[in-house]
């Protein structure tokens, strides 16, 4: 597996080279001519040739191949070279310790099974390959003339491909045509990102007013673009036609290859790119291959092996030599000249013995090692993988392990870094509240249908905690009585099915949609808002009856009614309906294009057609338009501007008054009554969605999308389509999306724009200050910040909406230089930004609306005990920071005692003076409390037993860490921050800090922080995020979590591990990742202790053997011992020893910390291993001496009961080290013994002539009847074992690692233990701190003050800030074991803490105006806090325990009207921290 | 290697998840649920023992064993007492050694025999029977290229490797262009001493006491591995063609005159040097001596007289030769070591056995679930 990586690398850079060849030729761009034009040519002429074909080929191997190429990447490992070099090594004879063939048994076996296993999966690959090479497509004959059915493997760059309904591309195609009336081809991408709704796909505009059948012999275009590369969402290019005619090609104009056509009867489109350079294949990368950092500890124990190899070969060499030399020249029998007859010096036979010794002692580097690392990890990854706890019933997805060796890394993490939207959420944007003109509708009802949806999660999971609840600013108990017969209502749906969880996924698999949830699309509208929206469409329809403008319309309800508008059409979603899956819905009511072209514009604008809005006659203009096209061979004459005005002047314009209905109402009810609540929203993110279905909910709803018009029903109005003229989609950067549309009923050009509320808030027109209408405006902007400010305190994603009046001199101006930007080919994508900056200012603010990202099941509890566990979290958000601040909060990212630093700085310098206050202010908060304990803490890796050196119960007050802080950066700090100066600062600074949040992070910041925090504090990684933004910090990370939601597959495809949801890391890292590591630890150090033990015996017995490499065991025993003897019960052990069982892990999650810091394998444990190994065959080697000396004994009836007592030490060693028996541990055990004994005596039975030297016949049965074989076996394991097990007990009482009494909690009866955990729970600190084991150690502890703190870890050198918390936490939890537990903070403080977060936003630059302000705030402030999650905090006696020194906040009088970034670091040191009240109850 | 298939099967669907899917998607598939099975095993729930060490739990064992173990080894220690040993150096490196001469003078090329006579006195008399060994020290007979130095094959009667010994046996494998039989280094240093032992009674007579040389080897080595080449009627025919190893004065074939059917390839004596000792100070069994019948002791306590035709040095090795005459138990001969250590390592085990019990009690005493806080 370790290879696989590395060849995916290796072809792929075989293919890179070879496409640099082709550059030379080809440049940088492709071009692609059609090959009908070429048929007939010789194959060189062919522009195409040099193109890869369509024969796709992903097996490594051809059957000639096979055997080289297999043992060259085999080779690669060097393992593999050094054991091959030594068995040649046995062929010269003069240092040849085995017999040859003999030798070379292990490594061809290792190699063949490597091989075997290589060669299997190469011929799957190969029968999928084939089976996708012979499917078949059709592909344009220019011999026959039609379209011919071909093998996807002949189709070639260049052919014309026909594509039917349901089919699955062969290639890249840009699509030329497409049965479709509008042009558009309907792809399914979910193969490629498992993206699920369906994405349209253009025809190229050049081809699009083409109405007659596309003949591609007419076809005489060139196609330039881009060289194959593997982003998916980026294609550029033009087509060039013959008139010289120059048309930009877009991702929009290509269809990739794996995707499905839906939708579309047939299109047709020509192969740009084939095969291997398709961008699917391209982005098709095997597993990935990672190094753990429990291989590299291993590696570098290997190296020592070698050492010790080397010293052992060098001293045996000189022995040698010495031996040799003191018989001088008078040569015993004995000593056996060479084969030549010659004699040899003593320092040649020390040169040659010390090759000899090389391969006697070879088995010193376990060769089985690394086979046996693979199959263990393998192992484990099947049982992570089987692991129902990880399976996820509604997505039926579990997890997968994509990288199969970094198992064990999982349980050694350190700090984890989450993206917040749809890993810590769920991405199910539900619709919870909205403003509009400066009004805000609370939608109460709404509010308690969510929390009715939450609560029937946490009864049907149950899950009994409601920690993870949004705070929820209602009270709940006015409303009980509602809500009951809400809730029985919709259980009863639901029990009808089963669980909800089966229902919802039945739904999902029904339906092919992610947003069905009941949950997202009942909206439950505010009946004042409902009000005013009938009220407002009735007086529309009013006006409209009457023929009046609509501008008389009173603003505020106007706005409402633009408002919903703006909701229901500036978005993409597509509208589907259930009936048909995948099935668009048509409703087109006249036929016209988008404005495409400033001729179109021209045409569609000129007064005479001003008022054609959707009438028949306007469609029937196009069709005689376009039927007048049909004639024409070459779809390049697009009709000139002049033609088509004077034609249409022709024609008679419509009255207006039929613009205004332009659906008769009796048609729309027909049609549509039946589907109209069916209709389902697919959209490309879920928070569009949600506006649909909120719109929807006051009956303004989505019906129909086109890409030139939008259809709406409006209440009282019935269908309104809106002409849709542009469509600037939302990017990253603008943070918005706009829509420009042409308001059927006022035939306004409008620009509807959607976006973050910072960026929508400065494009605001400033309101004229001097009438009433711009002071009102003035108000509305003010409120609804205010009320962003209060969605975004309460966690909920905010959205404003805003819309402009273009004139049509105003549009035609900017459609000019749009058009221009679009056509562009250089730097098009600037143009097109500045274009759309230039649509997108003096906005009119309609609203804003509050959407609800909820957070996912069990977040809050994952994350404290992630936390519990020792794990640094951090959370990389793009959110703004008081939405982040919130959902931290609501995750228990943060905690209300926790003080909060928070960075915002707009230059270096200021970044800089910020975290200079930072660290003093840390440090200075260390000094405070340094008059009790704290600081003691702080120096507690310099002694580590003198922390707490008598925690009598007066002293020990301070309940608080000095690292219980969190602190939040946005991303402007953060840019400065991650800067080199300041990088070391800033790390100083996060690492103090318990949690740390950094909002408004770009994808690349991310990757930035976890890079500098995984190189700069040499720490483990974990990143874990769902969507594309995440992707570039999943593959820093040392581990790289993918959550496979909502969001594609992107993050999926670059992570390592892929959850369904994030509570599952939980589970993955606190059991799974423990086990790995703690299994492989172990499995590693017994590796290096057997073989050590091994070679050892026969190392002893170089000395009575004149050093002459002369081994007692015989040599099949030497050999076959570590590959068969001793091999199975390790990997039994290696796979499934649990030290500690699940349940207890999870619920002591600080047992990870004992993962964190390598506790089972630190490097004086390979010493501790070899010198017990030593040991060991010691005594393995000199008990069989005594008892055999001066005996008849002859060589190997010795060697084999020394065989015989080394495996049995081996073994018993193993069963000292074994966790957990289970019957296949003692299966596996008693297998070993048997398989041994049998081996030998039916070796020993075989051949009495063969197996020179050692000619065993027989001996194993004699010595089965020789008395003095059994007392040697028991004996000798007993006294081997003696220290090991003697100093196992001792530690086990004395000294307990943390792991142990968690496996003593496991033997409790379950009863007892549920108790014991239950309690432990309720605590805050560690339960296991007031168990005896972890004092003693220390001397003299008074009689029953075993409970003590005293030196648990020893030296906590690393990662001492986890250490250092578990000792405060327990510290604080023993002395308030008895009495009431909770978040202690009081009232005040929590107040003044979201105050801060208030006012904090207040100083956002558009809100200049603090006094109105701030009375709004207050009364928000103190409403909302009664409800904040800590609700139980108020019942706790004010004070108790905040005993902390200084409780870092900032007054709401400080926070007003004020710069920021100046202030802040001057508000910090007013808040010098001053030693406070440690106040004891 | 059921993981090991387990495992490839996961990666390459793995790997090849892309086109496979895409291929397979057409044909929409059966819907089925990937909820992994509830069994024991995959949710690594097998039922289990769990044994913690801990002093408590740990210190019977140690009792146990220290308990069983000090019986056992004073039994060992009884039995191998009451066996009887008696050993004689007769290697002559001391000036008053009545071999010393014939030690000095001696080396592999004399032609003629050296004899030499030792006297020695048994105090106790040798009951049972009596095996008398010679032992030599100082001679690796292990060493790596001496214990190869041999074919099997030609000892086991191979014809063809009888004429062309292996390549093991080089530099021993041929002799003037004749094959050696038998070849190699470890038949070519053939223990060739001859010991007799007399008797001396009151009167100084000497009576020879009887040397059974057959039941020396392995029964399996003398019928099985060791055999003479076919056509065993004369061995003489039999070996033609083959020359004697260098260091020998007589061939194989004639290596017992006394006993025809004792010549050959399975000479016993010839068939004890060829097991190579595992230790360069060893022994090998060299004749018994049958118990009489009746209750006369086999060797009853006096005066004897070991009359040694010195034919192999070991001087210049720096060597001895002993020879030695011991009785045997059921668990063979004198060696009072294996008694002890059982002694040793049960009152080890009972004296930590105490030292757990001891930090049992100091440390040990809570049980579990009553020192959880309350």
């Amino acid at each position: 597996m370790a290879r696989d990586g590395e060849d995916a690398g290796m072809v792929k850079a075989a293919k890179v080279k070879r496409q640099r060849k082709k550059k030379t030729k080809e440049n940088k761009t492709r071009t692609v001519h059609a090959n009908i034009l070429y048929d007939n040519a010789k194959g060189e002429e062919n522009p195409n040739r040099h193109y890869a074909n369509n024969k796709i080929k992903t097996t490594k191997y051809t059957l000639l191949s096979f055997l080289p190429k297999n043992l060259f990447e085999q080779f690669h490992r060097f393992a593999n070279v050094y054991f091959v070099f030594i068995a040649l090594l046995n062929f010269v004879p003069v240092v040849n310790a085995f017999q040859p063939e003999l030798a070379l048994a292990p490594v061809v076996f290792i190699l063949s099974v490597t091989a075997i296993k290589d060669l299997w999966e190469d011929y799957r690959r190969h029968r999928s390959d084939k089976e996708i090479n012979h499917m078949d497509c059709l592909v344009y004959s220019r011999v026959e003339r039609r379209y011919v059915e071909k093998y996807w493997k002949e189709v070639r760059v260049g052919d014309f491909i026909r594509l039917r309904c349901n089919e699955i591309l062969p290639a890249d195609v840009l699509l030329l045509t497409s049965s479709d009336p509008d042009r558009l081809c309907h792809i399914e991408t979910a193969t490629l990102d498992g993206e699920t709704n369906l994405k349209q796909r253009q025809v190229v505009r050049s081809f699009f007013d083409l109405d007659c059948d596309f003949d591609p012999t007419k076809y005489n275009s060139i196609i330039e673009c881009e060289k194959p590369n593997n982003d998916l969402n980026r294609f550029r290019g033009y087509i060039i036609h013959r008139s010289g005619r120059r048309d930009a090609l877009y991702k929009e104009n290509l269809l990739l290859r794996g995707c499905t056509i839906r939708n579309t009867e047939e299109a047709v489109g020509i192969v740009i790119y084939a095969g291997h350079e398709t961008k699917a294949m391209l982005n098709n990368n095997g597993p990935r291959y990672k190094r753990s950092k429990l291989e590299r500890q291993m590696n570098v124990d290997v190296f020592w092996c070698v050492i010790i190899l080397l010293v052992m070969c060098l001293f045996a060499a000189v022995g040698h030599g010495l031996w040799m030399f003191q018989y001088g020249d008078k040569r015993p029998v004995f000593d056996v000249l060479s084969p030549e007859g010659t004699d040899l010096s003593p320092i040649m036979s020390a040169i040659y013995l010390f090759l000899t010794m090389i391969i006697v002692f070879q088995v010193l580097i376990p060769i089985s090692l690394f086979v046996s690392i693979e199959i263990v990890k393998i192992c484990q990854v099947f049982f992570i993988h089987q692991d129902m706890d990880l399976y996820d019933e509604e997505t039926d997805s579990h997890l997968q392990c994509r990288a199969l060796n970094i198992t064990e890394d999982l349980g050694q993490m350190q700090y984890i870094f989450s993206d917040k939207t749809g890993t810590l959420t769920e991405n199910k944007m539900v619709f919870r509240r909205c403003t509009v003109a400066g009004v805000e509708y609370s939608h109460d009802a709404n509010a308690r249908r969510l929390a009715m949806y939450q609560e029937m999660d946490s009864e049907e999971e149950e899950c009994t905690s409601h920690g993870g609840t949004l705070p929820r600013r209602d009270s709940v108990t006015s409303h009980q009585s509602a809500r009951v017969v809400l809730r029985s209502q919709s259980t009863k749906s639901h029990r009808r099915t089963g669980s909800r969880a089966e229902a919802k996924r039945a739904s999902i698999l029904s339906k092919h949609t992610a947003f069905s949830s009941p949950m997202e699309k009942d909206i439950t509208p505010d009946p004042q808002l409902l009000d005013k929206v009938n009220e407002c469409s009735s007086q529309m329809d009013f006006m409209r009856f009457h023929s009046q403008p609509m501008s008389q319309l009173p603003s505020d309800l106007s706005d409402i009614i633009d408002f919903f508008i703006a909701l229901t059409i500036c978005n993409t979603v597509v509208v589907s309906s259930p009936n048909q899956p995948r099935q668009k819905v048509r409703m087109r009511f006249e036929l016209k294009s988008p404005v495409k072209t400033i001729e179109d514009f021209i045409k569609r604008f000129t007064p005479s057609r001003l008022t054609s809005g959707s009438n028949s006659s306007s469609s029937s203009s196009l069709i005689t338009n376009r039927s007048s096209n049909r004639g024409c061979s070459s779809i390049l004459s697009s009709p000139s501007a002049e033609s088509t005005l004077t034609k249409l002047d022709e024609e008679k314009p419509p009255n207006l008054e039929h613009t205004f209905s332009p659906v008769p109402p009796c048609y729309s009810e027909k049609a549509w009554a039946v589907a109209e609540g069916e209709l389902r929203y697919e959209a490309e993110s879920p928070d569009e969605a949600a506006l649909v279905y909120a719109a929807r909910a006051y009956k303004c709803s989505l019906v129909g999308r086109l890409p030139d018009q939008v259809t709406v029903e409006l209440p009282h109005l019935g269908k309104l389509s809106f002409e849709l003229l542009h469509t600037l989609g939302f990017d990253s950067t603008r943070k918005r999306m706009s829509v420009v549309v042409r308001h059927p009923l006022t035939d306004q050009i409008t620009v509807y724009t959607k976006g973050a509320d910072s960026v929508i808030m400065d494009l605001i027109k400033p309101p004229n200050t001097g009438n009433s209408k711009g002071k009102r405006q003035k108000k509305i902007v003010y409120r609804t910040q205010n009320y962003l400010n209060l969605y975004a305190a309460d966690g909920l994603r905010t959205l404003c909406i805003a819309k402009k009046v273009l004139t049509k001199e105003e549009y035609a101006c900017w459609l000019q230089r749009h058009l221009e930007a679009e056509t562009a080919i250089q730097g098009r994508e600037e143009l097109l930004f500045e274009s759309a900056l230039r649509l997108e200012t003096n906005l009119h603010l309609l609203g804003a609306t509050g959407i609800e990202d909820r957070l996912q099941d069990g977040v809050p509890e994952t994350i404290a005990s992630l936390r519990k566990a020792g794990l640094q979290i951090w959370v990389l958000t793009g959110d703004k920071q008081e939405t982040a601040v919130n959902i931290a909060y609501a995750c228990k990212l943060l905690e209300p005692e926790e003080e909060i630093l928070t960075l915002n700085a707009d230059s270096q310098e200021a970044c800089a003076l910020l975290l200079e206050e930072s660290l003093h202010y840390i440090q200075a908060k260390f000094l405070c409390s340094s008059a009790d304990h704290a600081a003691k803490a702080f120096t507690a890796n310099f002694a580590p037993f003198e922390i707490y050196p008598s925690s009598s119960p007066s002293s020990s007050s301070v309940p608080f860490m000095v690292h219980r802080l969190g602190l939040v950066i946005d991303g402007r700090t953060l840019a400065y921050a991650l800067d080199k100066s300041l990088e070391d600062k800033f790390l100083a600074v996060a690492r103090s800090c318990r949690s740390v949040l950094c909002c408004r992070s770009t994808p690349l910041q991310k990757s930035m922080v976890v890079k500098l925090v995984r190189n700069k504090l040499k720490v483990m990684t974990l990143a874990i995020g769902d969507g594309a933004n995440d992707v570039s910090m999943i593959q820093v990370a040392d581990v790289g979590v993918g959550i496979s939601g909502q969001e594609g597959m992107q993050a999926v495809m670059a992570s390592d591990f892929a959850l369904p949801r994030f509570r599952y890391l939980q589970k993955l890292l606190l059991v799974h990742g423990h086990w790995c590591y703690s299994r492989l630890a172990n499995m590693i150090l017994y590796f290096f202790y057997k073989n050590a033990m091994f070679v050892a015996l026969i190392f002893w017995y170089q000395f009575y053997c004149g050093f002459s490499g002369s081994a007692m065991i015989d040599q099949w025993y030497l050999i076959f011992f570590n590959l068969m003897f001793s091999a199975f019960p390790q990997l039994i052990t290696g796979t499934l020893d649990k030290d500690v069982s699940a349940e207890t892990l999870q619920q002591l999650p600080q047992l990870y910390i004992s993962g964190q810091n390598s506790e089972e394998y630190k490097p004086y444990m390979f010493w501790m291993n070899m010198i017990d190994a030593f040991y060991q065959s010691l005594v393995c080697f000199f008990i069989p001496y005594f008892a055999y000396a001066d005996s008849d004994v002859d060589l190997f009836t010795w060697g084999t009961p020394i065989t015989t007592l080394a495996l049995f030490t081996i073994l018993l060693h193993l069963g000292i080290e074994t966790k957990t028996w289970t019957w296949m541990n003692w299966l596996s055990i008693s297998f070993s013994i048997a398989l041994f004994f049998t081996v030998a005596l039916c070796y020993n039975a075989s051949c009495p002539t063969c197996y020179s030297p050692s000619n065993p016949y027989w001996t194993m049965q004699r010595l089965l009847q020789d008395p003095l074989f059994y007392f040697l076996c028991v004996i000798t394991p007993v006294t081997a074992l003696l220290p090991r097990y003697f100093y196992r007990a001792c530690q086990g009482t004395l000294f307990p690692s943390p792991v142990q009494v968690g496996r003593q909690l496991d033997k409790l009866p379950a009863e007892t233990r549920r108790n014991i955990l239950s309690l432990s729970r309720v605590k805050v600190g560690s339960p296991l701190s007031t168990k005896p084991p972890f004092l003693s150690l220390a001397k003299p502890l008074p009689k029953g003050s075993n409970k003590t703190e005293k030196g648990s870890f020893p030296s906590p050198k690393a990662s001492q800030g986890s250490i250092l918390q578990t000792h405060d936490t327990r510290k604080c939890h023993k002395r308030s074991q008895s009495e009431p537990l909770g978040p202690k903070h009081s009232e005040k403080s929590l107040s003044d803490l979201y105050t801060l977060m208030s006012t904090e936003g207040d100083t956002l630059p558009y809100t200049k105006d603090s006094q109105c302000l701030d009375k709004t705030l207050d009364v928000s402030v103190s409403s909302w806090i009664t409800s904040t999650p800590q609700t139980d905090s108020v019942e706790l006696p004010p004070d108790r325990g905040s005993s902390q020194c200084v409780r870092y906040t900032r007054n709401s009088e400080e926070g007003l009207g004020s710069e920021p970034s100046v202030h802040q670091p001057g508000r910090r040191t007013e808040q010098r921290p001053e030693p406070a009240s440690l106040t004891t109850s | 290697m059921i993981a090991a298939m387990m495992a490839s099967s996961y990666n390459a669907k793995e790997e090849d998840g892309h086109h496979s899917g895409s291929s397979s998607h057409g044909g929409a598939g059966a819907v089925k649920s990937k909820k992994p099975d509830n069994t024991a095993f995959k949710q690594q729930r097998l039922p289990a023992w769990q044994p913690i060490l801990t002093a408590g739990t740990v210190l019977p064992a140690f009792f146990v064993i220290g308990l069983i173990f000090i019986p056992i080894g004073i039994g060992l220690y009884v039995t191998s007492n009451n066996i009887k040993e008696f050993e004689v150096d007769y290697t002559g490196v001391d000036i008053n050694s009545p071999c010393y001469s014939c030690a000095k003078n001696f080396s592999w090329n004399s032609t003629q025999s050296c004899v030499c006579s030792v006297n020695f006195t048994l105090e106790q008399p040798f009951e049972s029977n009596v095996f008398m060994y010679y032992g030599l020290s100082n001679f690796y007979q292990n060493h790596r290229r001496y214990v190869k130095s041999r074919d099997d094959s030609q000892l086991n009667g191979d014809l063809s490797a009888l004429m062309n010994p292996s390549k093991e046996c080089e530099p021993y494998r041929t002799n003037d262009g004749l094959p050696i039989a038998p070849c190699g280094a470890i038949a070519n240093s053939l223990f060739n001493d001859t010991l007799d032992l007399y008797y001396v009674d009151s009167n100084s007579t000497k009576t020879p006491i009887p040397l059974a040389k057959k039941g020396i080897a392995w029964w399996t080595d003398k019928h099985v591995k060791f055999r003479n080449p076919s056509g065993n009627t004369n061995l003489t025919v039999t070996f033609q063609g083959t020359t004697k190893p260098v260091n020998w004065r007589k061939p194989v074939y004639e290596l017992d005159p006394s006993e025809a059917d004792n010549n050959g390839f399975i000479n016993e004596d010839f068939i004890v040097w060829m097991r190579t000792a595992a230790l360069p100070t060893f022994r090998k069994l060299y004749r018994i001596i049958q118990k009489k019948s009746g209750t006369t002791p086999t060797l009853p306590s006096g005066r004897y007289i070991l009359d040694i035709t010195y034919n192999y040095p070991v001087l210049s090795f720096d060597g001895r030769k002993r020879m030695i005459l011991s009785t045997i138990s059921w668990m063979g001969g004198k060696n009072p070591f294996l008694g002890i250590a059982y002694i040793t390592v049960g009152s080890i085990c009972f004296f930590l056995g105490v030292v757990l019990l001891i930090i049992h009690h100091k440390y040990d005493t809570r049980n579990n679930s009553a020192d959880i806080p309350n």
